[in-house]
Formats: structure tokens, sequence, C-alpha cells
């Protein structure tokens, strides 16, 4: 909302001597934001002088153009007292016109430097402003010519063209929907410094005497309706310049006098108006719901299909308007508009909320209806308009209806009361306050108060709508007292316990895989079907089954996603091509399956009961927390220790191994067969027999497809799975200080015989006296024969009591050796 | 055994002559003194002090001597054969720490060489900065409380006092899931939360919930459809504004260091009345608007930086969640954590964080 100070001041009687600052110090504190001030016509220096053209000769150019030479009375400005010689290229003047001229030595905001220069074959000592280059309007149509009764050429134009004024921006917080007017800004800033208020609206105004167009109300929507009616009025009038240029200075264009004087009093007073061409009204405007499927052409000429909740302005046409939203083309005032009907209505504020939505026509309008405007200013703003119209527009009232329940105090509900403990002020906001404080809080801002003994009523004035609950009266009483008044105390009470158990172990688990090497990253959750097109998955894997985003960011991602990897895969590759040799990524993040339930939506006058929670969080997508990982490229630097390693399905599976000894979990490792990764290089990893994800190599297609080198490895698991696995409490291992008996095996197996198989046959062959079984060493070749390989264990002997006998030991590793041969086929080298 | 010849010389007995003993002393010394390598001195010991070295073989004449004559012969030859060890392990010692110094000397290698053979990993700064957050609540008795990114829309709506018509609906963009007649939401604030530990826990409740929220902004410097906030809640009896601003304070200056508060502007929450605005004391200023006379860049001057909003939890949400508003009141904050973090940090691009680069990460170490 931009407002020039000038017209804030004259609804408020501010002391002179305070400065802008001081002003919209104030007003942020009382809660209208300050956004930013501007001074019109900042950035110009030098003389900007009104001149007359004396002469203007049309020159054609070779590139088309045509420029006029023009000689230019700039008074005494220039020195000389001689005219001024000025290329222009606008041509909305002729000879006589007053204009706007900077000299020589002058300068335009943008830091613009003004000289005599060369051009078009003339020395052109200066130039003849349009409003866009003093920064006073977007719109160059031209120059800028002054009305002829302007000062005499040489005069400084600076008071002419009213520079200098400050234009405050306030960012209005959607509650103080006064705000949006130079009335409710006045108001405020009357009660910020305590000082006396001029209400605008405060205007005498006929009595409706049924001599306006008649209205007829069907609808709740609308309680009030004041119609009233100017004939003889000069279509052709042009706006005053007072309203020309304050519109401007708040950011509303200037289009015909009609509308410009409707905006100007919605400016004013925050009361949004229309004004309808009489001569193409047909029948009583009736204020209704429209039918389904019922059509409307709106001022912006699009055709708009209503709905049976817009509430419409009709005739006997059909809709002439949208109520609140935007008038229809069809009643439009043009140029040859002679008789006016202005409407100043008061709508129900979801109604236009909803309309305003409905068809995406957000409007100055609109936005004060739907945050609620005073219900009782349709008379005042109608009788402003009426007033501004005949002023400037000839002609004369010459009618005056209204309807609607709030048209007669008979009629209208009676003014809003909120009672509340004469207290709770002060105890919701820490600060002793006392009673007298609070009343003339509340009376500030024009609510009637009474006190009777521990309890305060407040009788909200109108034009406060917002206020509607005890804390609302909290709220303002803090503002006026001052956000600033309120101490630092800390609360006392907190006796939480700390972490979770799962917070600490996510930590932990942050921990772990950096301490591994592993970077993490942050990755946004959208998904689309080319991501699992490149992950290679069948056409009906689960994970393509996306909860699904009615609005996506864009149409090629419209899934929440059900995989970390495209993600973690595309990051991967961007570092690659960023030029690192190698990458190692985690990602830690939730990811979500659908469940095709519906959410209700319950009232809010009390808590649902449990089981309509638990109904509710039922039908929110089941979202587990999963990590992946990416491996790719170099592993371990090469350098003068030797080559780097390039990270593969070992490392992949390795890193969930690493995990799960971090948290004392037993992680079960098999083979397995699963997109994207390798057919013969993916592992399954579960704990209990229970899966909770897979790693290893990449398929070659996926590495090529995402662009990563080749045997790029990759895990993704379910950690929420992984940390309620984690026992609560490790227990404590007991373990031999006797000597340890060493012995190595070789075994011979079919190659498609598992380590862990074997591994697990001589841990059951050996029995209780083994410590630790550990592969050392893999061999396939000639020595050991087609489809066989041989594998190389240490087997670590050790006794809780005692010295093991060499006889106890080898008895041991043959029983070892035994289990492997009759449950692997193996044969002992 | 024959008897002792007890007519036996030892004057005739000529290695044990005084002067051949002294001659192999002699020689023994001089040897030992000349060997210049631990391998010379093994050498030397054989030949002085070995089997078949003169004063050994001197020695096993002894038991041939008389009884009488033993005594002095075998002193004599003690006496050398001490002298000899001595002098052996004197240069044994000599010549070993010589080695030594040697050995070091040769095995000098350059330190300065590359050992980044493991690169480094890291946690995202995201992360460290959401647990450096949290772990200044729990300092203060405090729970970190969570929820899920997809959400009821009741929950992130309705339940905060945001009803299908408030105008402050629009003022989030909101990420809707299909089928909508299912309501669920990707959850636009973490306030939600909230409401889950409202509806599932008894007063009193102090609890930050640090999380990943989205809206659907346009992708851009200063702009994410996807960030992070943290918002705290404390519900209990006697909760003012006092305390929400003490609080804050606190959390300020864990965050940004002494000197750091923060300042309250009227605003407007739907679920929180009174509502305000956080400003934070410009902690690259700190407060003081002007650097070396210059403008201060960070705060446009202005002393203080906008930092979230807060205030008193509106007594429609309590009633919603379950909490006496007659017995109970509370208040609430909330602040983006990617802000804060670019605050602290001097990042400038907030895509920087999404993007994935692992010189970021690694730039913070695994802490912030």
């Amino acid at each position: 909302m931009k407002a020039p100070l000038s017209w804030i001041k004259e609804y408020v009687s501010l002391p002179t001597e305070l400065g802008v600052e001081e002003i919209t110090d104030r007003l942020t504190a009382l809660g209208l934001k300050l956004e930013a001030i501007e001074t019109s016509g900042a950035g110009i220096e030098g003389p900007l002088v009104v001149g007359q053209v004396l002469t203007a000769d049309a020159e054609p150019q070779k590139n088309g153009k045509t420029i006029n030479w023009c000689s230019v009375d700039v008074g005494d400005a220039n020195g000389t007292g001689e005219p001024q010689g000025i290329v222009c290229g606008a041509h909305n003047f002729v000879p006589g016109d007053k204009v706007v001229v900077i000299l020589p030595g002058g300068v335009l905001p943008g830091n613009f430097q003004i000289s005599a220069r060369k051009t078009y074959g003339h020395l052109s000592a200066g130039m003849i402003c349009s409003a866009r280059e003093l920064g006073l309007g977007e719109e160059a149509d031209g120059i800028i010519v002054l009305p002829a009764d302007a000062p005499a050429p040489g005069t400084d134009a600076r008071g002419v063209l009213g520079l200098g004024e400050e234009i405050i921006e306030f960012e209005i917080n959607p509650d103080r929907a006064y705000a949006l007017s130079m009335r409710g800004i006045a108001r405020d800033a009357a009660l910020g410094f305590d000082v006396p208020f001029h209400d605008p609206a405060q205007i005498d105004f006929p009595v409706a005497d049924g001599s306006g167009y008649p209205v007829r109300l069907e609808d709740e929507g609308c309680d009030y309706f004041v119609t009233r009616v100017i004939t003889g009025f000069d279509p052709a009038a042009p706006t005053p310049e007072f309203i020309k240029k304050r519109l401007e200075a708040t950011g509303v264009r200037s289009i015909s006098l009609a509308v410009d004087v409707s905006n100007y009093v919605m400016m004013e007073l925050g009361q949004p108006t229309h004004c309808y061409d009489r001569a193409k009204l047909t029948g009583d405007i009736v204020v209704r719901r429209a039918s389904e499927g019922e059509k409307i052409t709106t001022l912006d000429d699009v055709v708009r299909v209503l709905s049976e909740e817009d509430l419409l302005i009709t005739d006997d046409s059909g809709p002439i308007g949208i109520a609140g939203v935007m008038g229809g083309a069809s009643t439009e005032i043009s140029e040859t508009t002679t008789e006016i009907v202005v409407e100043a209505a008061h709508f129900d504020p979801t109604t236009v909320f909803r309309s305003q939505k409905r068809h995406k026509l957000p409007s100055e309008a609109s936005k004060r209806f739907e945050r609620g405007v005073d219900p009782l200013l349709p008379p005042a703003a109608a009788e402003r308009v009426v007033e501004l119209l005949v002023e400037h527009g000839g002609g004369q009232a010459v009618g005056v209806s209204e309807v609607g329940s709030m048209a007669s105090p008979a009629t209208r509900a009676p003014l809003k009361t909120i009672t509340i403990p004469v207290d709770l002020p002060a105890r919701i906001i820490g600060l002793d306050i006392d009673e007298a404080t609070v009343v003339k809080s509340l009376e500030l801002i024009g609510a009637g108060v009474t006190v009777s003994g521990d309890s305060l009523t407040a009788t909200v004035p109108t034009y406060r709508v917002d206020l509607t609950d005890p804390y609302d009266l909290v709220e303002e009483v803090a503002r006026i007292v001052g956000y600033d008044q309120v101490p630092s105390v800390l609360p006392r009470r907190a006796t939480g316990g700390g972490l979770t158990r799962a917070q600490q172990l996510r930590r932990r688990i942050g921990r772990a895989l950096a301490g591994a090497g592993l970077v993490e990253v942050v990755d946004f959750p959208f998904v689309g079907e080319a991501d699992f097109d490149r992950l290679g998955l069948p056409a009906d894997d689960v994970l393509r089954h996306t909860v699904k985003l009615a609005n996506p960011l864009s149409s090629e991602e419209p899934g929440y996603t059900t995989t970390l990897l495209p993600g973690l895969l595309k990051v991967a590759a961007r570092n690659v091509s960023r030029g690192q040799d190698g990458v190692s990524l985690f990602e830690t993040a939730t990811v979500a399956f659908p469940v095709d339930q519906a959410a209700p939506i319950y009232g809010v006058d009390r808590r649902p009961t449990d089981e309509e929670l638990e109904k509710l969080l039922a039908a929110i997508p089941r979202q587990p927390l999963h990590l992946g990982v990416v491996l790719a490229g170099e592993r371990t630097r090469g350098g003068w220790w030797g080559a780097a390693e390039t990270a593969s399905w070992a490392d992949a599976i390795d890193v969930v191994r690493r995990l799960g000894s971090e948290l004392g979990v037993a992680v079960e490792v098999a083979s397995a067969s699963r997109a994207p990764w390798h057919p013969g290089r993916c592992a399954v990893v579960s704990i209990d027999g229970v899966e909770f994800g897979h790693a290893g190599e990449l398929h070659p297609n996926v590495c090529k497809a995402f662009g990563l080198p080749a045997r790029s490895a990759a895990v993704e698991i379910d950690l929420d799975f992984l940390i309620s696995k984690v026992p609560a409490t490790a227990a404590g291992p007991v373990f031999s200080t006797m000597p340890i008996a060493k012995e190595d095996v070789a075994l011979t197996v079919p190659v498609e015989v598992t380590v862990a198989a074997v591994e697990a046959a001589l841990r059951e062959g050996a029995g209780e006296l083994l410590e630790t079984v550990r592969l050392f060493d893999v061999y396939e070749g000639d020595q050991v024969g087609e489809g066989k390989k041989s594998l190389a264990f240490a087997l670590r002997f050790r006794a809780p009591d005692r010295t093991l006998k060499a006889e106890e030991t080898a008895a041991a590793r043959d029983a070892a050796v035994a289990r492997a041969a009759e449950l692997t086929g193996a044969v002992q080298r | 055994m024959s008897g002792p010849n007890t007519d036996y010389d030892p004057v005739e007995v000529t290695p044990l002559k005084a002067e051949e003993v002294e001659a192999a002393r002699e020689a023994a010394l001089v040897a030992i003194d000349a060997a210049s390598s631990l391998e010379e001195l093994k050498q030397t010991r054989l030949d002085h002090a070995g089997d078949r070295s003169p004063l050994a073989l001197a020695n096993r004449e002894i038991g041939a001597l008389p009884p009488a004559a033993r005594k002095d012969a075998g002193q004599r030859v003690g006496k050398a054969r001490g002298a000899v060890n001595q002098a052996l392990a004197a240069r044994q010692k000599v010549l070993e720490a010589e080695h030594e110094a040697r050995m070091l000397v040769e095995e000098t290698v350059d330190v300065t060489l590359p050992t980044d053979r493991f690169p480094a990993g890291g946690r995202h700064p995201l992360t460290t900065g959401a647990e450096y957050i949290a772990d200044i609540f729990v300092a203060m008795g405090w729970e970190v409380a969570e929820g899920p990114l997809i959400e009821a829309e009741w929950l992130n709506f309705d339940a905060l006092n945001l009803g299908p018509d408030h105008p402050a609906r629009t003022m989030q963009d909101t990420f809707w899931t299909e089928p909508a007649e299912n309501h669920v939401v990707l959850r636009t604030h973490t306030s939600p939360v909230q409401a889950r530990t409202m509806l599932t826990r008894e007063a009193p409740i102090y609890v930050v919930c640090p999380g990943r929220v989205f809206r659907t902004d346009e992708y851009d410097a200063t702009h994410s459809p996807m960030f992070h906030q943290v918002e705290g809640l404390a519900i209990d009896e006697g909760i003012s504004m006092a305390n929400l601003k003490g609080t804050l304070d606190h959390f300020a200056t864990q965050m940004f260091g002494e000197g750091i508060v923060t300042r309250f502007r009227p605003s407007y929450f739907p679920f929180t009345e009174p509502s305000a605005e956080v400003d934070l004391t410009c902690f690259v200023c700190r407060g003081a608007q002007v650097i070396d006379g210059v403008t201060c860049r960070t705060c446009k001057g202005e002393g203080w930086i906008e930092w979230g909003g807060c205030g008193i939890v509106n007594p429609r949400v309590l009633v919603a969640c379950g909490v006496d508003p007659e017995k109970y009141s509370g208040f609430a904050f909330g602040m983006g954590i990617d802000r804060t973090l670019m605050f602290r940090t001097g990042l400038s691009d907030l895509r920087t964080l999404f993007e994935g680069d692992v010189r970021l990460t690694t730039a913070f170490g695994s802490e912030l």
C-alpha cells in the first residue's frame, strides 16, 4: 500500500516538526510496516524549468524518424534570455505549449547527465522532458504539456510538477484491512502520536429516499447497497491533476474521470465503489447468486463462466458484475456516458474471496472486501464519489437509494462486544499494565470500554472487522503500549529428556558415514517417469507408484519420490562433470509411498477424538527415512603410495556392514537381482531375515543413462528399520586372555558356492573354541580346475580358561573342514 | 683324573706368563678401539674374547697349575678378560649409537608429501545447522519434535486457524497432492508438528521442530521450492510474550554471540495472537549500522535483520488441538534455517545448498 504523506496528513493533525522517518517508525511499531519511502523527483538535479515552445520544425530523418527542431523560451534560466534550441522526438505538442525543460548541467534520474550535444545536425541544448524521464510514471506517450496557466518560462518546474512528495509504501498485514486506506493509516498515526483524527468518512450525505437506482437484494452475501444517480455528466471532462498525481503515487493508472474518482475514494476511505452507465442498465439491479454456467464478460473483456457460489450484480440483461471483484463490460462507463449510477455496497468477505480465487481475478476491490471493509462506509463513500464527479465532471446528483440490513439502525446487527479479564493483556504480554492503560489503549482505537469488577467489555468500532477474540484486544494493547516494552524473561519449567534414541542414532549414522569419507547432500524429492526409466525399473515396479502432485514445479517431475537414487545419481554426475575424479555421496531423507485414503477435514471447535485422529493419520502417505549412497569413480586417491582405487560393489556393501557394526546390528548379506543394480553384483541386506535395502554395483546401462563412470556403485536402505533394530543396550563382551592358536585352511569349492556359506559351515563345525574366521584369499585358475575356486581362511581358536593344546586345535580345525565338506562340497587342498 | 702336578712351574707355561697376558690384553684393547663398525667389532670380539682367543686359551691352562699358582694366574687372566669385555661393551654401545643415528638420518622423509589417500567426507551444513539449533534448545530442557513432510491438510492449515477461506492461506503457495479430495499437502511450514505435539502430548510442552518444508516458489538465488524451518512451541501455565522474548534473545545470543538480541514488531499470523515479526541485531555491524564509516551492507544500515515470526499461540489453535486455553497459554516462533545458515556463513546463493556440489559440504568439515 503506497500512501503520499501529504494525503495522510489531511486527516491527522501531526506536529509539523515530525519527519517522515519518525512517522514511519511509529507506524511500523504499530503494525503498519514500512517497506520503502520514495520521494517523487528524486534524482533530478540542476535547472529544471518551465519552457514555452516558440517554434517546432518537423524534420524527417534518414532513419525514418521525424524530429522536431524547437526553439524554447526558458526565460532567464539559461543566463542569456535567448530562446534555447532543443531537438525533441515527441509530437504531442505545438508551438505555444508550456513544457518542462532540463538545461545543460542538469541531471535526470539514473544519473543521466544533460549537456549540449550535436544530434540530427543541430546543437541540442537541453531536453524537453516526459514523465518517465523524470521518474514520475511508467508511461511516456510524449512529453509533459503543462496547463496554459502554468507559471512563466524560466520558473523552477519542481513546484509545478509537485516534486518532492514523500510516498510511503507500507506492507499491510491481512488482518489490518482498515490500513488499506488513507483513512485507516491516518487513524493509526493519530493514535500513535495521540493527536486528533479527522475522519474523511464523517461527512453529510443525503437521506436515501428511493430516488436512486432501484436495487433488490436477493442474497445475504450483500447487506448494504447504496445507489446514487448523476445526470448531465461530461464524459470528456479530464481528471484533475491532484487526483492523477495521487493515484499515480499509489500505483493506480489514470483511466477516466469516473474510474479515477472511484479509485480515489477507495484509496481515501478503503471502500470500493463502481460506476455504471445508466443508459446501459435495463430494469432493476438485482444482487443474487449465479446460476451454474451463467456467463459474464468482465471489464477486462474476458468471458467468464460463473459458479453457483458467485455473487452477482445483475439487471434484466443478466450479470453486470461479480460482486466485489470486477464489473461487467456491458454497462461500462464510456466516452458517451452522461448518466451515471454509482454503487457503494458491502459484500460478504468469503464470497468475494472465493470468486476472486475461482476466476483468478485479484483486484484492489477484492483485496479490501475479502479482508473486511467497514460495513457502514457505503453512504459516505457514495457521497464522496458523487461530490467529486459533480465537481469535476459537471452534472448533478439526482437520486439516492439504500437497501440492505445495514441500511437502517433498526435492522442493523448490534455492534460487536468482546469481554476480557482486565488483567488479560498484562498476563499475556508479561508486562505490568494497569487498568487505565488498557482502557485508554482500547479507546484510542475507537472502542467503547466499560469495566465491571475484573472484567472489561469493549464495543468494537465498525472499521475494525478483524477484532473478534479476547486475544485480539491483547494485541491492540500490546502494540499501543509498544512491543519494545516487552521484557525478556526465560520460561523456567522445561524439563525435557534430551534427544530421543532415534534422533541420537541418526546423528551417529551421519557422523559414521562422513567418517567413512562420504559427503552428505540435500536434494529435492521430485521425480518423473523418465527417472524411473533411466533406473531401468520394470513397468510395474512398486517404486513407480508415487504420490502425485497436483501442481508440480515441472510437469516432467510430477511425483514425490519413492527412491533417493535418481536425485543422488544426478548429483553425482553433476560433480563428475564439474571435475571430480570420484564422488562418494550420501543422503538421508524420507521417501513416500501412497496410501489410497482421504484425510478428513474436521472442525476446529474441539480436538478430534482419538479415533478421528487415527483416521486422519492413516490417510497420510507412508514416509520411511531412507539412506541413499552413490560411489562413483575414485574411492581412494592415487599418489606416491600407489594407484587410485575405483569404487566397486564391495565398497557399497561395506557401507551397510559398517553401519551395522557401528550400531551393533548384525547385517546379513545375500545376493539379489534388483534394478537399478547389476544383476550379478547386487546384494540384498537384511536383519533378522527382514530385507531393508540393497547395495552393489549399478547396472552398466544405468551408469550410462546418468552419465556416471563405469562400475559406479550405490546403496539404498530403510534407515527407520535399521534404527528400530538397534539394541537398547549393548551386551558387554566376555573375552579370553589365554594365548591364541592360529590355523589356516585352503578349501576348494564349486564357484557358485558363496563364501558366506563356507564360512558358516566352518563356524558350525569348529565349535566353541573358534574365535574368528576370516577369508584372506580367493583363487580361481588352472591349479584348482574348471568351475572351482580356492578359498583361504584364517581360523583363530582360543579357550576361555587354558592354553589350547596342538591336538585340540587340530581337532577343531578338522571338524570345521569336515562340516564345510559336508555342507558345501569343500575339499581341503 | 690325575692329581695336581705340584712341581709345575707356572712361569714355564707360556700363555700364562705375565707379559703374555698383558700383551694379549693390549692387543685386544687396540683392536676394539680400532673397530669402526658393528661388523668389525663382531670379528674383534671373536678374535680377542672368543673361545679361541689368547686370553680364553690362557684361561683354560689355569686349571692345570698347581693350586699355589692358580690364584695368581687366575687373577691376572681374569682381570685382563674383564678389561677386554668392558672395552667391548663400551665400544658396542658407541657403535650402536652411531649406527642408530645414521639410520635415522637415512630414513628421513619429506613430511610435506600428500597424505590424502582417503578423501574426507562431511555432513551437510543444513544438517549440522539444524542440530546446532536443536542443541541450544535441548540444553534448555526442550525436546525435538518431528513430523512427516507430506501432511494432512487439516493439520497443515485448519488446526492452525487457517480455515479454507482464510486470506492468509493464499499467502502460502501450497503443493497439493492428487486427488485433491484426499486433502493431503506437502507441508508449507513446520507448524503441523506443533499441532501434532499438542494433539498427542500433555502440557507443559517445550518443543523445537527443525524440518523441511515446501512452497511453490520458483527456484532462484533467494527462493527455493524446498527449504528448512525451525519452529518452537511452549505451552504452559502463565506463558507470556516476555517468555517468548526471553527465549528468542537466548537463542540469538547462543547462535550469533554475545550482544545479539531480538526486537519485536507487530505482525499477523493466523496461528498466533498477538503476533510479531522478529528482528535480529545485525551480527555483522552488531547493531552499529556502519562499519569503518561505511553503511553495513548486511543490514543495509538498519542495524537489524529480519529473522522470523512469532507470537502467543492463538487460543483457537489450542482448542482445536485439545489444550485448555483457560488453563494454559503458549508461544510459538519460526525462522528459516537456510536463511539463518546463510547469515552465519556468508553464502549468497540459496541454490548452493541444494545442488549437491561436494565442495560445499567439505568446506564445512563435519560441523558447522
